[in-house]
């Protein structure tokens, strides 16, 4: 009873006479019809309107609500979360800082492993006496290409001894020899010079070093003698320093000279800017022979090529050549 | 006494709007009784009242009717509460501007009625004017004649009542 008076009261009040309030009675009901309707009516989809609306509104509360928490939490990992982060990120820092010099060092031990392997692979097929040797320095004189390995007379090592590698002919062993290191002059050294023959044609020359690029010349070629860009070089064995067959290199360029002979450019197959691992022939320089020349088409030993495969030998000096091998005087120079 | 003189106007209505439900034209029906009601109680009482009784009216129209409740409803709630404030607003006590606010009314009860069905079933616009428009006549007829009613009604009772009590004091004497 007492209940019912009060909600008299109430509702008799002119705050909730809805008498007085048309306006807002107009959109209580027309809001109630249009949900009425949308609770009867389907959509096109078959779902009722009342239903689609009012996921479609929920939806959106509930993306609008998955928003605002996963930018908390986002707020929260990335900022709140990560005080710690500092330090551990100076501790990774340091992780990386010897991984990466550990992987360097772990390439760099792949990179000797492959070229000894090379290397010994080139000292099981190779006929006469080697010894390996390591390159343990450069020369600081930028105008004489030579390196400095780790044999020398205690290793039978002496000067005029061939220096090879698995790509084919490096340089001379140069005096003085210590008991254990030794000079090798690289035959880019524009003092340096070697019996050489075209390996298609057997036409033969002399390659020498030169400042250029490429680094190498062939010279003494007549220019009756047919030599085409791609030719490869290889040693003749005239000097009595290289053994003959080794691979020098490509010809690059070859034109006809204003003289006898043709100018001639090679690119060496070795890269002589990263040796690490030679090999020095044990064999005595001696003069060089006519036997040793050989002469056009004679059958005689295959030469190497960088490839490992074996083309036909012989080959023989230009009459009146200058001896190759060896350190050339300036005037011994074109 | 007004709520209970509204929904007895709401309830003859209904009921004769059931009994005519047979007259139409062209497919519409030819009178609508009810949204005269409606009209009729948003110029006697107001807004608030006339929209109720739309409200009300044309829910209980639409259940009778077996479509979608609220279709029928929500017009006669707009119209109420356009009626009212109308009349709130204007004099309206004249036979021609009760004459004018019934056709509109009507009008514009039928406007809001295609319109919303159009929104529900998803289909295009379509009225019938001609059919509308003699539905917003026959409408206003009825409404100014239950007008008339109720205002000539009590003052020709009186009249007849001092009538009889006139000749009855004149046998008297």
């Amino acid at each position: 009873m007492r209940w019912a008076c009060s909600w008299w009261l109430v509702a008799g009040s002119p705050l909730l006479d809805i008498r007085r309030r048309t306006g807002v009675l107009l959109l209580v009901a027309t809001i109630g019809h249009v949900l009425l309707i949308s609770a009867q009516v389907q959509s096109k989809s078959g779902v009722r309107v009342l239903q689609e609306v009012t996921f479609s509104v929920f939806s959106r509360v509930q993306g609008s609500a998955a928003g605002v928490l996963h930018g908390g939490r986002n707020l929260w990992g990335n900022y709140v979360g990560l005080r710690g982060m500092r330090g551990d990120n100076e501790v990774l820092r340091k992780q990386v800082a010897e991984l990466e010099v550990r992987l360097q060092e772990q390439r760099a031990l792949a990179a000797r492993t492959v070229s000894l392997q090379a290397l010994l692979n080139l000292q099981s097929t190779v006929s006469v006496p080697t010894v390996a040797a390591d390159v343990i320095a450069g020369n600081p004189n930028p105008g004489m290409r030579t390196v400095t390995i780790n044999r020398g007379s205690a290793d039978g090592v002496q000067a005029d001894m061939a220096v090879i590698g698995p790509s084919g002919i490096i340089g001379r062993v140069v005096a003085p020899v210590a008991s254990r290191a030794a000079h090798v002059q690289l035959l880019v050294d524009r003092n340096a010079a070697a019996g050489a023959l075209i390996e298609r044609t057997r036409a033969g020359g002399m390659v020498v070093g030169s400042d250029k690029d490429p680094p190498l010349r062939m010279e003494l070629v007549s220019n009756v003698m047919e030599v085409n860009p791609g030719d490869t070089v290889v040693t003749s064995g005239v000097d009595g320093i290289y053994p003959k067959g080794f691979a020098i290199g490509r010809v690059e360029s070859s034109e006809r000279g204003p003289e006898l002979y043709r100018a001639i450019t090679v690119r060496p197959f070795v890269d002589f800017s990263g040796l690490e691992e030679v090999l020095v022939v044990l064999v005595q320089a001696r003069p060089a022979t006519p036997d040793q020349t050989g002469a056009p088409g004679e059958a005689g030993p295959a030469p190497r090529t960088p490839a490992g495969a074996r083309a036909p030998a012989g080959g023989a000096a230009p009459a009146g050549a200058p001896r190759p091998g060896g350190t050339r005087s300036p005037g011994e120079r074109r | 006494m007004r709520t209970a003189g509204v929904i007895v106007a709401l309830g003859i209505a209904l009921l004769l709007q059931t009994m005519l439900a047979g007259m139409s034209i062209g497919g519409a029906t030819i009178v609508n009784l009810v949204l005269v009601a409606v009209v009729y109680v948003a110029l006697a009482y107001g807004a608030a009242t006339g929209l109720l009784a739309g409200a009300v009216g044309g829910l209980l129209q639409d259940a009778l009717a077996g479509g979608i409740v609220g279709v029928g409803s929500l017009p006669k709630t707009l119209v109420g509460f356009m009626v009212g404030v109308l009349g709130a607003q204007f004099i309206v006590s004249q036979p021609v501007p009760r004459f004018v606010l019934f056709v509109g009314a009507t009008l514009v009860h039928e406007l809001c009625f295609q319109a919303v069905y159009a929104l529900v079933e998803f289909r295009a616009f379509h009225m019938q004017y001609s059919a509308t428009l003699t539905q917003a006549v026959v409408n206003a007829a009825i409404g100014l004649i239950a007008f008339q009613a109720v205002e000539w009604g009590p003052g020709l009772v009186q009249r007849r009542d001092s009538r009889r009590a006139a000749f009855s004091s004149r046998r008297r004497f």
